[in-house]
């Protein structure tokens, strides 16, 4: 990344990414202040759930979109040490997706589409709100296109050698996002937009869940492939060891591009307009998308192990001592993993069948995905912008001390906003409600849990301004000084020989998906073109 | 005809996948953990498969249809027709209605330790409804007749909430389902028989 065009493109995709997460962060703090009814004043339906749509939006497709292409140019350009190809290209995408994501925030912010980032039809929202979602999904097409260009082109450029782990990872996730996105392309392209534009009357919301849960699955893993990808490839090198095993890292990127795509139906096992074999189907595969995050459990915490004996550490325990908790890359992949433990407990839970029942739709639910999308996940985007921001603005970091306090505050706070979250879905609380007006003895029990999740929240908030804070005073302190500083990429402990091409290509790879999602989803989706089904008239809010 | 040598190819690809992937390096140790990390995961497969292959442990999916637009003209959700019935056979069916912002009945009264079977609509938009402590649940699509079948083991007055985002006044949408002991609800009902379906 010597390229001041280079870093200048990555540098604008990362601050798109980090300013739409400080402004969800606030509305995140106010919609816990409204729910729990502590002030009556805030208590607005309409304000609520603009918000709670807008603060999904912001969270869940344009912080990890923005966040996910600049982090890809940044590996790309630096692992294969060349330009990034067709960059008036990349900065096309990069406008394309930025006006969508405005075209998207005013019917957001003015209420106008307060359907919530999974939609619902039929209801339906201004129609500017799809048009700016499906601009911003183009964008980061463009961004897997040119992921998988710059993939082909080194490797015919280099046949002899292996691509460098960095890089297969980045297209293995290109690859998924591109099928991923193909099932909520569809819903918005014909029976979204047409809905609200009004060319068409009614549409099959069956349907439209269907196809949203295509997408809805592989594109969490969509946007925790980079969190992982730093675990491979920075966090060894960074606690001074090395990485456990090199190949084991290209079969967990693969069986997790391969298998997050065929599963997207544990998000339907309540629903009526899909039979039980095929969700039960899914369900295994669910299960079977667990073992690359066993896999990587396992050889990070190995990595570090070697690391923490490097530096001196004895005994069965005594290499975590050892291990450099001031350096915030490795302070955040223990904290991101102790988080993704507990995370993928409430996971399983999600996934079997008859728990599901008892949680589905409450509470539960988003206290789980906070806990791995905005705990592992998020917590893992920030130790790279950290370990980034240096690199690209050739100057170091404004306030290392700081930066630790804050992935503290960050995992603290997480973990007090989203255990009573977990507990307040046992107790029945269902999600998405703006108040609780139910006139029973059992929310009188949700109470106290309410009143955790506004602390748990303000220092998640803090947190963020903290984020925020050093990565502008880093921008903006000048340094006079000479910065030398490069990426830096782990070395595995064995040598890599000669890779065969079912762990350096994705081609079979694909192929292979191919069938698999014809499999899982042709049937559940053509029936809907074969049964006598009733359209849905559209709805507004 | 064609089948053969493609078969073979496969067969051949199959086998240098294999070859390959035993020139792997992966450690001993890891090849334990991949071990016990692949039982873990087909022991829990297991119970879930076994639970819904050989329990009836599934969740709602019958997978019918019906005109949301003119469910108050279709005969079984008539509004008459709405609430606890029991069926020729004895079966106990609750059908409900969900709209914009309520459940139809209001109110509900069912046995305690017996099968019930619940058939759910929804009139307008996307609806959701679970009944705190216990499992029954499911979402309610339009065009869609839910339907879910499960016993309350403990009686009790329970709300019954919708738990899907179904507009501005989504959180206003709730009832009210009592569950009585199996010998007060027959009591009740054989003193009052309740209109019988057809």
């Amino acid at each position: 990344m010597n390229d001041t065009a280079e870093r200048k493109l990555i540098l604008c995709h990362l601050w798109v990414a980090f300013a739409a997460f400080i402004v969800a962060c606030f509305m995140g703090e106010y919609q816990v202040l409204e729910r729990s009814g502590l002030l009556p004043a805030l208590e607005s339906p309409t304000v609520y759930f603009a918000s709670v749509s807008t603060h999904g939006v912001l969270m869940a497709f344009v912080l990890t979109t923005f966040f996910i292409m600049g982090f890809g140019y940044a590996l790309a350009s630096s692992s294969l040490k060349q330009p990034i190809w067709n960059k008036p290209l990349a900065w096309g995408a990069f406008w394309l997706a930025l006006v969508g994501v405005v075209l998207a925030a005013v019917p957001l912010l003015l209420g106008k589409a307060s359907v919530l980032y999974t939609f619902y039809p039929p209801m339906v929202g201004h129609a500017a709100f799809y048009l700016g979602a499906t601009l911003l999904v183009i964008g980061s097409w463009i961004w897997c296109a040119i992921m998988l260009v710059m993939f082909t082109q080194w490797k015919t450029a280099n046949p002899t050698q292996n691509v460098p782990l960095a890089m297969f990872a980045t297209a293995a996730n290109a690859l998924l996002w591109l099928w991923a996105s193909a099932g909520v392309a569809l819903e918005v392209l014909f029976q979204l937009i047409p809905l609200s534009l009004g060319w068409i009357d009614t549409i099959d919301p069956g349907l439209a869940r269907t196809l949203f849960a295509w997408t809805l699955h592989p594109i969490v893993y969509f946007w925790l492939i980079p969190a992982y990808t730093a675990f491979y490839v920075f966090v060894p090198k960074q606690a001074g060891g090395f990485l456990f095993s090199d190949e084991m890292a290209r079969m967990a990127f693969i069986v997790l591009a391969v298998f997050a795509l065929p599963i997207g139906f544990h998000h339907l096992y309540m629903d009526p307009e899909q039979a039980s074999g095929w969700k039960l189907l899914h369900g295994i595969g669910t299960f079977v998308v667990a073992l690359p995050t066993l896999v990587t459990g396992f050889t990070v915490i190995a990595s570090l192990e070697i690391a923490g004996r490097l530096r001196g550490g004895k005994g069965l325990f005594g290499w975590i001592g050892t291990l450099p908790w001031g350096n915030t890359m490795v302070l955040a992949v223990i904290l991101s993993l102790l988080m993704l433990i507990f995370g993928g407990f409430g996971g399983i839970v999600n996934a079997s069948y008859a728990m599901n029942a008892m949680v589905h739709n409450t509470a539960w639910v988003p206290g789980h995905f906070h806990l791995i999308f905005a705990g592992t996940t998020v917590i893992m985007y920030f130790a790279i912008a950290y370990y980034l921001w240096p690199l690209l603005l050739r100057k170091p970091l404004f306030s290392n001390q700081l930066a630790l306090l804050q992935l503290w505050t960050w995992f603290i706070g997480m973990s007090i906003l989203t255990t009573p979250w977990h507990v307040l879905g046992l107790l029945g609380q269902p999600r998405r409600i703006s108040t609780v007006v139910y006139n029973n003895l059992l929310t009188l029990a949700w109470k106290p849990y309410e009143l955790m999740m506004i602390f748990g929240g303000l220092i998640l908030l803090g947190s963020a301004c903290l984020l925020i804070y050093n990565l502008v005073k880093t921008q903006v302190t000048p340094y006079a000084g000479q910065f030398t500083d490069e990426i830096d990429y782990a070395e595995p402990i064995h040598k890599v020989g000669v890779l065969p091409e079912y762990l350096n290509g994705l081609t079979v790879w694909n192929k292979v998906i191919a069938v698999l999602m014809a499999l899982s989803f042709g049937f559940p989706i053509l029936q809907f073109f074969f049964m006598d089904t009733f359209g849905s008239s559209a709805w507004g809010n | 005809m064609q089948t053969e040598p493609t078969q073979s190819k496969n067969i051949l690809l199959l086998r240098e996948f294999v070859s390959y992937l035993r020139t792997l390096h992966i450690d001993t140790l890891e090849q334990k953990w991949i071990a016990i990390a692949m039982m873990i995961i087909a022991f829990l497969v297991g119970i879930i498969t076994v639970d819904a292959l050989f329990h009836g442990i599934n969740p709602p999916s019958k997978v019918e249809t019906i005109d949301s637009a003119s469910v108050h003209l279709s005969k079984e959700f008539a509004e008459d027709n709405l609430g606890v019935q029991r069926d020729n056979s004895g079966k106990i069916i609750v059908r409900m209605v969900a709209l914009r912002y309520s459940f139809i009945p209001k109110h509900l009264e069912v046995p305690a330790e017996t099968p019930i079977t619940f058939r759910w609509v929804s009139t307008d938009v996307l609806h959701g409804v679970n009944i705190p402590m216990t499992n029954m649940s499911t979402m309610i699509v339009p065009g869609y007749v839910a339907e879910v079948t499960t016993t309350f083991p403990k009686p009790g007055e329970y709300p019954l909430l919708c738990n899907e985002y179904c507009g501005l006044g989504h959180n206003h949408m709730w009832s009210t389902i009592a569950v009585i002991a199996k010998e007060e609800w027959v009591a009740k009902t054989t003193a009052t028989p309740p209109a019988l379906t057809k």
